[in-house]
């Protein structure tokens, strides 16, 4: 809604705008207008007693108390917006806050990781936008500056500012300035109607609706109830309850208030996607950002520099996987790592199809070969797939003995173990799947390792953003002749798995993949250079003492 | 003994140079004895004040007191068997654990931090926990036990070091 007007803005003032933030700026006045969205309901007291005029011990003093939680909200929102100011000098960008106690923050701009605009309704209405700017400082209370909120225009520029031509330091990353660098604005992807369909194949949105439709239902029942629906419905039922139980009409119920459940968990599933994704747009903006816009109600446009990203993730939750779709997520320093960063900020693509996300993986890591995917990634040893199996057995061995033991102890019937049993059959598909997905390799200066099968992830990650390895070893894998072997990086979740793997090609992928890090450390085998070099180690060794 | 379970002709990791320092056997040692020794105090207060379950609460006390014991005594052996570190000129090398085990390599240029710390146990011993964080989120690579003074002689070696060399990655 907003795009089009913000669009031509930003673009003019692409080139060399005069600086417009360098004096101290406020905040637009629109925002107090925007955060009084949520003191609506407690307005709507007040406005009946306008509209109804009553007498009644209660009303009077609900609304008087709402119109002075009303006047307060609005009160300390100007309050807020009269005492706040921030401005960008060439090399910080500087926020004061508050009267009572005040806060002044000041962060160096080469400092400033990502800036995201965020426009909730309210917002959007009244042309504003939150601006975000996130310092990629990890669980610390200055990890992102909030400005709520700016003019959509202005916040556009403002985030173009933060963000344009910082020289970049040297020794990082050389590999994403290439000549390759895709031109001003050039679209990776945008939505297309069908990937709605493929998002709502991922089971955490249907898991999302069904709790909102539960709590819905349960509220329903209680209004039923306390309007006497209910007991007036049951006392129209027709015979006693114990019929009803009976029947094969128990069965139609049941199978019915299923369908309805799966058809309304899906249609939930649906409007969310379509109002986390409408109109998701992918964009390379003067080649080293990446951008994206997406959202219905609350439109988001976050931005990404391109030397910050260390590698990309395909997750495959099964459903979606079976539908030959996957979902894209950036591995990028700063921006939170594992479930405490803010996960929305990472997606890249919503859930499309495979072939889709592996051109766009492409594009976003300047593949000039096209193939962001995987390919043919290296099988894992044999001794992986029985640690699985074992490990499936093991699972189903638990509902095998207790429906033993309560056939010996209890009235359960002869075929309920036989039930359990059959779990096994699942069990060892989920085994030989999760085996299966195993895999890794090198592809030229990625590095791609695979595993899962409720979800299967496979990350792309940049050899040169590997900063260290962690060999794992439990006993159980020692007996199998097995390690995990864990790439640790800056990016994203910290380290990157290889799991059971054959020591010694694991090692050698390990030492292959960062050449020379391992290589001291490493015996036997091809690794006679490694042995070559253990002197020097030594030599470091004892002038340490 | 630290082997990764190497096929012949395979590559394997070799272990580090140096072991930690012997006191930090009995340093394990007294922190597992310390665990225990909680363990059983619980065990026997429950047992004094669930009257009805005194029997059994009581029972429990001989095997935990038994493997507690066995714990007590091999583990800090074996860690002292598996624990090792090392320093190169580019990289930091350690291994730790005892039935699982671990082998962390971070190099020296990735290299942020260097800590050391002391608790009131390790300073009764006279040892000091090395710590070297990265830029990684994975957690950082430590080595316990070393004594003292070789300790912060590692970490002021490690910090001149890393200052020579810019850039972590973030």
């Amino acid at each position: 809604m907003n795009d089009p007007h913000a669009e031509p803005a930003a673009e003019h003032d692409g080139q060399q705008p005069e600086d417009p933030f360098t004096e101290w700026q406020r905040l637009d006045i629109r925002s107090v207008l925007a955060s009084m969205g949520l003191l609506v309901v407690p307005m709507l007291p007040v406005a009946g007693l306008v509209l109804f005029p009553a007498d009644g011990s209660v009303a009077r003093p609900t609304a008087g108390l709402a119109l002075a939680l009303v006047v307060f909200g609005i009160g300390s929102a100007w309050w807020r917006w009269f005492f706040t100011r921030f401005r960008v000098t060439a090399e910080r960008f500087e926020l004061r806050q508050g009267n009572f106690s005040r806060s002044f923050h000041s962060i160096p701009r080469e400092r400033i990781r990502s800036v995201d605009l965020t426009a909730p309704v309210a917002h959007r209405l009244l042309g504003i936008a939150v601006v975000r700017i996130g310092t990629g400082r990890k669980s610390t209370r200055d990890s992102e500056l909030r400005l709520d909120a700016l003019p959509t225009a202005r916040a556009e520029r403002l985030r173009e500012q933060l963000l344009r031509q910082r020289s970049a330091p040297a020794g990082e990353a050389p590999s994403e300035r290439g000549p390759g660098g895709a031109a001003e604005g050039t679209d990776l992807a945008r939505m297309r109607p069908s990937w709605y369909l493929y998002s709502t194949l991922t089971a955490s949105l249907l898991l999302v609706t069904w709790a909102a439709l539960g709590s819905a239902l349960n509220t329903l029942g209680d209004l039923l109830r306390a309007l006497g629906i209910t007991s007036w419905l049951v006392d129209r039922l027709p015979g006693s309850p114990d019929s009803v139980l009976a029947g094969p009409s128990l069965w139609i119920g049941v199978l019915v208030i299923l369908l309805v459940l799966l058809a309304g968990g899906w249609l939930g599933a649906l409007a969310i996607s379509l109002e986390m994704w409408w109109g998701y747009r992918l964009s390379a903006e003067s080649g080293n950002t990446l951008h994206v816009r997406r959202g219905l109600l609350t439109t988001r446009a976050v931005s990404l520099e391109k030397r910050r990203l260390r590698g990309i993730e395909l997750a495959e939750p099964l459903l979606l996987r079976l539908a030959g779709g996957g979902r894209l997520t950036a591995v990028a320093t700063g921006l939170g790592s594992g479930s405490s960063g803010r996960s929305d900020n990472k997606a890249l693509l919503p859930p499309a199809p495979r072939r889709v996300a592996e051109r766009v993986g492409a594009g976003v890591l300047e593949r000039a070969d096209g193939s962001g995917g995987p390919g043919n990634l290296r099988r894992h040893p044999r001794a992986a797939l029985r640690r699985r199996m074992t490990r499936a057995m093991l699972v189903v061995l638990v509902p095998v003995g207790a429906s033993v033991a309560a056939q010996l102890l209890g009235p359960l019937p002869w075929w309920s173990s036989l039930v359990a049993v059959l779990l096994a059959v699942p069990a060892a598909l989920f085994a030989l799947d999760a085996y299966r997905n195993l895999g890794h390799d090198l592809h030229d200066d990625l590095l791609v390792t695979r595993h899962g099968t409720g979800v299967r992830r496979t990350v792309l990650l940049q050899r040169n953003a590997i900063i260290g390895w962690r060999v794992k070893q439990s006993p159980l894998q020692r007996l199998a002749g097995l390690v995990t072997m864990s790439a640790t990086t800056a990016a994203g979740d910290g380290h990157y798995s290889v799991h059971d793997v054959d020591p010694s090609s694991g090692l050698a992928f390990a030492d292959e993949a960062v050449p020379g890090l391992l290589t001291p450390f490493l015996r036997g085998g091809s690794a006679d250079d490694g042995a070559e070099r253990e002197p020097p180690a030594e030599g470091g060794d004892s002038a340490e003492r | 003994m630290i082997d990764t379970g190497e096929t012949p002709g395979g590559v394997r990791l070799r272990p580090p140079h140096h072991r930690v320092d012997r006191r930090a056997v009995l340093w394990w040692g007294c922190r597992a004895a310390v665990a225990v020794v909680v363990l059983l105090v619980a065990l026997v207060l429950a047992a004094w004040w669930f009257t009805s379950a005194r029997g059994v609460l009581l029972l429990t006390l001989l095997p935990v007191g038994v493997l507690g014991a066995g714990y007590a005594v091999v583990m800090p052996w074996w860690r002292y068997r598996v624990h090792r570190w090392e320093t190169t000129d580019s990289a930091v090398y350690t291994a730790s654990g005892w039935i699982s085990r671990e082998w962390r390599v971070a190099p020296m240029s990735r290299i942020q931090t260097v800590d050391t710390a002391r608790g009131p146990l390790q300073r009764v011993f006279g040892l000091s926990t090395v710590t070297v964080t990265t830029a990684s989120a994975a957690g950082p690579l430590s080595i316990d036990g070393l004594d003292h003074e070789v300790a912060s002689d590692l970490a002021e070696r490690l910090t001149m070091t890393t200052q020579a060399v810019p850039g972590d990655a973030t």
